[in-house]
């Protein structure tokens, strides 16, 4: 579903060179649950915009749902990111003036759906987080659990290939990441594919699998082991 | 996707509304004192008889000092008015289809119902071929004869205006109408008719209104009524009677050719060429022969109809806009530079750059034509001062369908070039940049 071959990333300025990713390569399949750990600066954020489209990598191959996504232009990623990805944010990105209704609305539009495949589809999506009653409602009105869960009916609402989360519970108190985690382990149970990226150990051990990366490389590409994540959390607090 | 815009936009416009209003003061001002001048200007110089400004010809003859020329600063053009003798003389030329000495006079209308006061009325005195070779619209009657002319006629034709005055409305051909101590015989009523330019007598006021009555050109003679017009002379002569400036070289009288060919042209020039030389051999016409035959548009540039300094005015509302412009360009630049993180959102949602582009040019758009209507309202605030300073300018001066249109089009124009950078700005967005930072 989505592969990666030896990806790299290079940032470059007039004085520095920053290796992002050196070589990674990453398989992820359908209806996986992948965790992405690792200290800041090994690479995470940068796989994540790779992985989401949001960046072209210096080098490498990503096949995307066996498409080579690698050398698209600008309005094809675009397309792709819109059809094929739902993105979940640490920091719920809810645009502030929109209803929930509207916020989750805003994927379909770009989507080209008609008016009334876009109230299903949304309907269906707040009725899956437990949103329905919010419908009408400002993201300001809402607790971070509510708002996470509306981020998250507006990467279901496309019916996206596979969720990508960034720290999806780091703006939440416990009680909330555990609700926002129990969605994402039921959306997965129900066959979407779930790549996160975390610092937190918690989570990353209720994933199928966990990828650790460091410097840019994949350090540990083994299912979760409790003590990697206890090593990480001590170097790493979470955000 | 377009309501879907419009949606947005009016949320984002709404959201800073004090933001909002400064853009689009910035445009409606720019606008507006743009607008006015512009306005001005274009009727001002714009063709006041497009139909026949090909056809006829202002003429002019140089019969001023040996010692120079009528106007230093024009050293070629010959004065801008005829004698009465060159006049007089002109009428006599057969190849015009049609042509009209003329001058301006003012007569006392002394209406039949005793209970309303005797008024002032301008006179143009002129020939009968004025009306056809002007297209002059009649509501009644028509222009007088070739014999009235010729005869001295007491015969009038009255303005739309006057004939309300004197008759109600009425239709009043055949009618006696009374100025000063004499009855005239009405024999037509022209229909509402205002030149842009009075360009028929420009220099005795471009931007006044066409004239009250007017009659022959014939009778000033008989009755010696002096005229109101400029009166120019340059040669000391003993001018104490009226027949005494008739016969002097002081010109006062503006002289008007129908000529529909360049045969026809060139044909009328040998015949004043002509004409010249006979009164160079009489002692006249000392200066070289400059005989000129001008168009309409010719003439209203020669008599600087549009000012060097209005153009110089032009150019500080066409500044005074690019300030307005640059100015609105910051102000968009900020908000939109305010919006880059809900735009890297859009874009990382599935967004593409041209739909971000399109959003933001709606917005800008919708500033522009708000802009616009502001201008508009602006201009013709502005044009209205510029009727209480130029209180003869009342007729000139008017809003007209292409000025609507232009006001509106720089406007919209305005606000998207204030635009296009911002917005290509905002959609240079990379989607990742403000994810983390929202």
């Amino acid at each position: 579903m989505l592969e990666m071959q030896e990806i790299s990333q290079v940032y470059q300025t007039d004085l520095v060179e920053t290796h992002a990713l050196r070589g990674m390569s990453l398989s992820v399949d359908s209806g996986e649950f992948v965790a992405i750990t690792g200290p800041s600066g090994s690479g995470k954020t940068t796989f994540l915009n790779i992985a989401g489209l949001l960046e072209t990598a210096t080098s490498g191959t990503y096949m995307l749902d066996d498409q080579d996504v690698s050398k698209l232009n600008d309005n094809q990623r675009s397309r792709i990111r819109n059809e094929k990805i739902g993105f979940i944010f640490q920091s719920f990105n809810l645009i502030p003036d929109l209803d929930i209704f509207d916020n989750v609305d805003v994927p379909l539009r770009y989507r080209g759906f008609g008016a009334a495949e876009r109230r299903e589809r949304i309907e269906s999506a707040l009725n899956q987080v437990g949103l329905s009653s919010r419908i009408n409602h400002l993201p300001s009105q809402l607790s971070g659990g509510q708002q996470q869960r509306a981020a998250i009916a507006r990467a279901l609402a496309g019916s996206p290939v596979f969720l990508l989360a960034d720290e999806p519970t780091g703006n939440l108190d416990s009680l909330m990441a555990r609700q926002v985690m129990d969605l994402l382990e039921e959306i997965n149970a129900n066959g979407t594919t779930i790549v996160m990226v975390t610092h937190d150990a918690e989570l990353a051990r209720r994933a199928h699998r966990n990828v650790q990366l460091l410097d840019g490389r994949i350090a540990s590409p083994e299912p979760f082991a409790p003590q990697v994540a206890a090593s990480e959390a001590a170097m790493q607090p979470v955000a | 996707m377009f309501l879907y815009y419009i949606r947005l936009a009016r949320m984002s416009l709404m959201k800073q509304p004090m933001l909002t209003l400064l853009m689009i003061s910035a445009i409606g001002v720019g606008v507006g004192a743009c607008m006015t001048i512009t306005s001005f200007i274009y009727l001002m110089s714009g063709d006041p008889i497009p139909e026949k400004s090909d056809q006829v010809y202002a003429v002019r003859l140089d019969a001023w000092s040996p010692e120079g020329p009528y106007d230093e600063s024009k050293p070629e053009e010959p004065p801008p008015q005829i004698t009465h003798v060159d006049a007089m003389a002109l009428l006599e030329s057969p190849v015009p289809t049609r042509h009209a000495a003329m001058r301006k006079a003012v007569y006392t209308a002394v209406p039949e119902n005793e209970d309303v006061a005797p008024f002032l009325t301008v006179s143009r005195m002129t020939g009968g071929d004025f009306f056809e070779m002007f297209n002059v619209p009649f509501l009644y009657g028509n222009g007088w004869s070739d014999s009235a002319d010729a005869n001295a006629e007491n015969v009038v034709v009255l303005s739309k205006e006057t004939n309300d005055q004197l008759f109600g409305g009425e239709n009043s051909v055949g009618r006696e109408a009374q100025f000063g101590a004499e009855s005239f015989t009405v024999v037509g009523v022209i229909d509402e008719w205002q030149p842009s330019v009075l360009f028929y007598d420009v220099n005795n006021g471009p931007l006044n209104p066409v004239e009250d009555v007017f009659m022959p050109f014939t009778i000033t003679d008989r009755r010696q009524v002096a005229g109101s017009g400029n009166t120019n002379c340059w040669k000391d002569e003993q001018i104490d009677t009226y027949f005494d400036l008739l016969g002097s070289e002081c010109v006062f009288v503006q002289f008007w050719a129908e000529l529909e060919t360049d045969a026809q042209i060139a044909e009328y020039q040998a015949w004043l060429d002509t004409y010249t030389e006979g009164q160079k051999e009489l002692g006249r016409f000392e200066r070289p022969t400059n005989n000129r035959v001008s168009t309409v548009t010719e003439w209203m540039d020669i008599e600087d109809v549009v000012y060097d300094e209005v153009w110089i005015v032009m150019s500080i509302g066409i500044l005074f806009l690019a300030a307005c412009l640059f100015n609105t360009i910051g102000l968009i630049l900020a908000r939109f530079i305010a919006k880059a993180p809900v735009v890297g959102l859009r874009r990382a949602l599935g967004a593409s750059k041209s739909q971000i582009f399109r959003q933001h040019l709606i917005e800008v758009g919708i500033v522009g034509v708000v802009g616009g209507v502001l201008g508009l309202a602006l201009a013709w605030l502005g044009l209205v001062g510029l009727r209480q300073i130029l209180d003869d300018a009342e007729r000139v001066v008017l809003f007209n369908f292409d000025l609507v249109a232009l006001t509106a089009l720089i406007a919209v124009v305005t606000a998207i070039l204030a635009g296009l950078y911002p917005t290509w700005r905002v959609c240079q967005v990379s989607p990742a940049t403000y994810l983390k930072t929202q």
